[in-house]
């Protein structure tokens, strides 16, 4: 009865059906912002590399940067980095043995998306 | 690898709504997966209406009710409807769940009811699970003794035991492991959280005589490092469990024999 059919079989839903979840949401985030930062990383190598060359290659990327998409871009580039260091802090722990429990999980991801939105704000602002 | 849609065969086209009961005034709607084999068609979603006033609390019940007074078709595993056997997990409103323990006054609005997620469908809402039992045999699920046997039985101290506590309860139900998006992307070979929580049941068994073995054979970037401590599984297991919390401590005795 089993065998019925065994090569057609369709795949069930996954990704569409399933729930997000605080902990499943807050994880993919750690990778998407640390994708994230290593691309704007580029646009800062390109500042420099653009310093180190010419006036004209400069002021182009310089005006890129410092116009307020640049912020904006940077300021999210910035909560970035600070949301993927937490999170693999958050690694650590989880590797050390300790919290490895959903509501412990739970808070610690709360806590990480509030923690990088206030060092994002702290960094905006002292920069 | 990730496919983040579905292949051709297994897209889901809207299906048949079935009619309303007549004379019922509690009505609730719900909308399940379906496949036939035999039909050569792709999956759908059919719709049924339940009258909830001469219907039991929880999924199951309902999903029988349909099935008897609706459409004989529908197919679900079904045993021991008290959450032991593991028979009737599924997909219900966004979660894997067992459907005879799980409440339908805990959903809010439509019933959607799936197979387990990423797994090859038999029937309906039967997933294929020779792979994830495959697995489970792979992490020798039985004690393994060296030593000569006692001449009564193998003793225990009361710690000990308790170190079993929050594993041994596992019913294979496949609920967190289908609910793991490593699983789903990586399912072939990676173990996924079902079958690792019972390699750590064996492992750390005070009785069981072949640790080292057990962790040689997980020592693999697939087999146990896929697991990324996403948490769904714990957070799904429709018996309490902490399968991420075995794959840390696995994780933590792989280093501390290291060093």
């Amino acid at each position: 009865m089993a065998d019925v059919n065994r090569g057609n079989r369709p795949l069930s839903p996954h990704l569409t059906i399933y729930r997000p979840q605080l902990t499943s949401a807050t994880s993919i985030l750690v990778r998407i912002t640390g994708i994230a930062a290593l691309a704007m990383s580029f646009f800062v190598v390109w500042w420099l590399l653009a310093a180190a060359t010419s006036e004209t290659a400069f002021n182009f990327i310089d005006s890129l940067m410092r116009s307020w998409l640049g912020d904006l871009v940077m300021f999210g580039a910035t909560w970035a980095i600070f949301y993927h260091m937490l999170g693999r802090l958050r690694h650590v722990i989880w590797d050390l043995g300790y919290c490895v429990d959903v509501n412990i999980s739970e808070k610690l991801g709360i806590g990480m998306l509030v923690l990088a939105t206030v060092l994002s704000f702290i960094t905006a602002i002292a920069v | 690898m990730v496919q983040l849609t579905l292949p051709k065969n297994s897209r889901i086209t809207t299906g048949k709504t079935w009619p309303k009961p007549e004379g019922a005034t509690n009505v609730r709607k719900f909308q399940i997966y379906r496949w036939n084999p035999d039909d050569g068609q792709n999956p759908r979603v059919d719709t049924y209406f339940v009258d909830m006033d001469s219907c039991g609390p929880m999924v199951l019940d309902a999903l029988i009710k349909i099935k008897n007074e609706i459409d004989p078709t529908l197919t679900f595993r079904r045993s021991c409807r008290e959450g032991i056997c593991g028979s009737c997990a599924m997909n219900i409103d966004g979660i894997n769940t067992l459907a005879c323990i799980y409440g339908m006054d805990e959903i809010k609005g439509d019933v959607k009811i799936y197979p387990l997620p990423h797994m090859p469908v038999v029937k309906d809402l039967i997933p294929d699970l020779t792979h994830f039992y495959a697995q489970h045999a792979s992490i020798m699920p039985w004690l393994e003794t060296k030593t000569n046997r006692p001449a009564k039985e193998w003793k225990q101290s009361i710690e000990d035991r308790k170190k079993l506590d929050g594993l041994y309860e596992c019913v294979m139900c496949a609920s967190c492991s289908t609910s793991c998006p490593s699983y789903w992307w990586n399912g072939d070979r990676y173990l996924g959280p079902a079958a690792l929580l019972h390699a750590y049941r064996w492992i750390i068994d005070s009785r069981d005589e072949a640790t080292g073995e057990r962790l040689d054979e997980l020592e693999d970037p697939f087999k146990l490092y896929r697991c990324h401590t996403i948490m769904n599984c714990a957070k799904t297991c429709p018996k309490g469990l902490n399968p991420a919390k075995a794959i840390a401590e696995i994780k933590k005795m792989m280093v501390e024999r290291a060093v």
